[in-house]
């Protein structure tokens, strides 16, 4: 990886470790980047990519190994210094205050002053030229809270231009936006490559890679793997570097059973349903729909537009302001959990950490969570039960490390996500509400947990897919409905679905 | 002289040490920790203050030494949940607690008294009815409590100062990625606290001319309790200590007026808190990072 081509590198990092606690997250990883290129760093989540990049930007000095920026030896810098060598990072949660305006989480920590006071006046003037120059259209003196996600990474970057950047590190920039905002965001990176500027963009997402960046990184396992220019890297060679071994990328639905017929047995029926959120009165705004069984209806849309509540109230987490939600011909509106439970619903949580799992209980325990019951012996746990059925599980679902005693937080994002699945999917289920079920998961488990959805659907269950990603969306979904401010604005057959069809669907644009 | 002057004199002058309590507390809230210390930084402010004038014979002595009084207890409040992220609940009750055991025994020590100290020199405030509003000038106490939550919406919402505490309470990560150091910016707003609540305190044992024990009486957590009513905006916190302090006045006059039993109308000022939280406020929203580390 040392083909640095005929520019000298303007960040190279060599032989760099670092451990938090008894985690190594990265080892002997290495990087090179030359001026004024869009560098891509790709790897499975957890392979070191964040922990490379934070190191870069100063938020932490490297245990062993090397920083050089622009032929300076700058290992263990700090954060203020890595600013004031005009590299600049876009955290994947944006460091913005909600409650301060635009301009005041761009001025943060170099304000200009008249006097003891800010000089409010000039500080709105420069840094609406500054986002004027940078293409941004943006009112200065809004709040960052009332300002759509999209609008948010604007902010951010435009704070890390302001300081001078001109080594733009993004970290998973695009997990948040829509694809109009994802086209809009690879407009300015172009506009900054071309006026001089470098960028390193962290990403999983292959299409990202191939469609934008102009160098690929590949790390896995905290280890950098490869480095190659796009050009001569495809979407298969890429996934294999990064997982080390081949993937099946299926993102088409052939393989998939005929259609299924809407008058097929019922599955889940939601009818004029309205749920009360925090932010809004309505979360949820009428929202009809049913998912037959053997069917598989994907929610596609920005995330924050009424998915989670709506998740929330079909499994009975919140309560419903009106409307009814049934499985078969059964109200279930009215429910607990437990009875829902019982009645064939399963949930895949969309934050494992914190609905999912409990973290310190072991793999066992976490897969009879709810099940508990089931294991009942004169008052006590079976525990000769509990661990056969978790050894069975294990390897039905291919959990690693394959020891049930193992407390859950010492799994990987995929791993741990499989649990839930399994646990999900350990009885018959009616209906399965799978929200986010390959959020944070490798590459590699995210064909495995989409196998299993798939052959649950073929089962006989209706599932109820919400993801962020709509390519999860296309590939899984036998129809694709759409929500957005708390409606569902379209709901149609996966044949008719495409990203442009849907992109504009999902910012309310059409 | 009317009765309605009467009763905003006597309004203002009960609100003074609400008001450079609740200056401090807006602060130390607004930077991210909690500010259950009011009540001790105002005790120690009102014992160091009455020593201070003792040992001078200066109120000015007096107000310098609450001053210092209030810094040390914030400092220490300040590096118990900032240097070593003590529970900002747990430190907040200590200090309290501190504070009374502190102030009850050096009462003793110096003076052999479990009750008070002896008269030392303060700021005369008028008494007769007819020098109400002169006497207010008189005490430099007053005016200047009035204009402590002004100043403090002033530095708060004007100076980079005040950006940088309100940034650090809300999301002290985003403050620290651009350089801000979150813990000085909330040791200054801490001790600057300590120093503001004090000032209430030293006003209370300069305006009586002695030192009490447990003289600030609960007005730590009415001025807490002001800082939510207005919703940890300074401005509107000052307008909540002016209604509680209001309220206070009017307990005070229906109880000269012996109509109502003296039980009920003490409730006054308390029923109308719990009215105000309940009702006016609806949900307050605190700094994102409030007692947090």
């Amino acid at each position: 990886m040392t083909d640095a081509g005929a520019a000298a590198p303007i960040v190279r990092m060599t032989g760099i470790a670092k451990r938090f606690g008894a985690v190594e997250a990265i080892r002997d990883a290495g990087l090179e980047v030359i001026p004024g290129e869009i560098h891509a760093i790709v790897g499975e989540n957890g392979a070191g990519k964040s922990t490379l990049m934070r190191i870069l930007a100063g938020l932490f000095p490297p245990d062993a190994g090397t920083v050089e920026v622009a032929g300076r030896d700058v290992t263990g810098w700090s954060a203020s210094q890595a600013i004031a060598a005009n590299v600049g990072m876009v955290h994947q949660h944006f460091m913005l205050v909600p409650p301060l305006t635009i301009t005041e989480n761009v001025i943060l920590g170099r304000e200009p002053r008249s006097g003891l006071a800010i000089d409010m006046a000039r500080a709105q003037r420069e840094v609406a030229e500054a986002a004027e120059r940078s293409g941004f259209r943006m009112n200065v003196r809004a709040c960052v809270r009332d300002l759509s996600v999209g609008e948010q990474q604007r902010v951010e970057i435009l704070k890390t231009l302001v300081r001078g950047a001109r080594i733009l590190i993004l970290d998973e920039p695009t997990a948040v936006l829509s694809p109009p905002e994802v086209q809009e965001l690879w407009r300015v990176l172009r506009a900054l490559r071309a006026s001089g500027g470098t960028i390193i963009l962290i990403t999983h997402k292959l299409d990202e890679v191939t469609e934008i960046s102009d160098t690929i990184t590949v790390m896995r396992a905290g280890r950098s793997v490869a480095r190659f220019p796009t050009a001569s890297a495809s979407a298969a060679s890429i996934a294999r570097a990064m997982v080390g071994r081949d993937v099946v990328l299926s993102n088409d639905a052939t393989t998939r059973r005929s259609p299924i017929s809407q008058t097929a047995r019922a599955g889940l029926d939601v009818r004029h349903l309205v749920v009360a959120g925090e932010l809004r009165a309505r979360a949820v705004d009428d929202v009809s729909f049913s998912v037959a069984r053997g069917e598989i209806l994907g929610i596609a849309g920005v995330e924050g537009n009424g998915q989670s509540a709506l998740i929330e109230a079909i499994v009975g987490l919140r309560r419903a302001t009106s409307g009814e939600i049934s499985i078969g011909d059964r109200d279930i509106t009215a429910l607990s959990v437990r009875e829902r439970d019982a009645l064939g619903l399963a949930h895949i949580p969309e934050d494992r950490h914190r609905r999912g799992l409990v973290l310190d209980f072991s793999i066992a325990d976490n897969l009879i969570l709810g099940r508990q019951r089931e294991y009942d012996r004169h008052g006590t746990l079976d525990r000769a039960r509990v661990l056969a059925d978790a050894r069975a599980a294990i390897e039905r679902a291919d959990i690693r490390p394959a020891d049930p005693e193992l407390p859950a937080r010492a799994l990987s994002g995929g791993n741990q996500q499989k649990i839930v699945i399994a646990r999900a999917l350990a009885r018959e289920t009616a209906v399965l509400v799978a929200a986010q079920p390959t959020r944070g998961v490798d590459v590699g488990a995210i064909e495995q947990i989409h196998a299993r959805l798939r052959a649950a659907r073929d089962a006989g269950t209706a599932i109820l897919l919400v993801s962020a990603e709509l390519s999860e969306v296309l590939a899984l979904s036998d129809r694709v409905a759409v929500m957005y401010g708390g409606r569902i604005v379209a709901i149609v057959p996966r044949g008719e679905a495409s990203e442009e069809l849907l992109g504009p669907l999902m910012t309310g644009a059409a | 002289m009317s009765i309605a002057l009467a009763f905003l004199a006597q309004t203002l002058r009960i609100a003074v040490p609400y008001l450079f309590a609740a200056a401090g507390g807006v602060l130390a809230e607004r930077s991210g920790i909690i500010s259950l210390t009011l009540e001790g930084f105002m005790l120690g402010g009102a014992f160091s203050a009455m020593l201070g004038s003792y040992y001078s014979g200066n109120p000015w002595v007096g107000v310098l030494a609450g001053i210092a009084g209030g810094l040390v207890l914030g400092l220490v409040h300040a590096v118990a949940t900032i240097r070593y992220k003590a529970d900002q609940v747990v430190s907040g009750i200590a200090i309290n607690l501190l504070a009374v055991g502190l102030t009850r025994y050096f009462l003793k020590l110096v003076f052999d008294s479990s009750s008070n100290s002896p008269r030392v020199a303060g700021f005369s405030a008028g008494t007769s009815t007819t020098a109400l509003v002169a006497g207010l000038l008189h005490n430099p106490l007053i005016p200047l409590g009035l204009v402590a939550l002004p100043v403090v919406a002033w530095l708060m919402y004007r100076t980079p100062f005040g950006l940088r505490v309100r940034a650090v309470g809300e999301h002290p990560e985003a403050a620290a990625t651009v350089g801000v150091s979150v813990a000085r910016v909330r040791y200054i707003a801490v001790a600057l606290s300590g120093a503001l609540a004090a000032l209430g305190g030293a006003y209370l044992s300069l305006d009586q001319h002695q030192f009490t024990d447990g003289m600030s009486a609960g007005r730590g957590f009415i001025a807490l309790a002001a800082i939510i009513f207005g919703r940890w905006d300074p401005m509107r916190a000052a307008l909540a200590c002016l209604f509680f302090a209001a309220a206070e006045t009017l307990q005070i006059q229906l109880q000269a007026m012996q109509a109502i039993p003296s039980q009920f109308v003490q409730m006054i000022p308390y029923v109308l808190t719990i009215v105000a939280l309940v009702g006016v406020v609806g949900r307050a929203v605190p700094p994102a990072a409030l007692g947090r580390e």
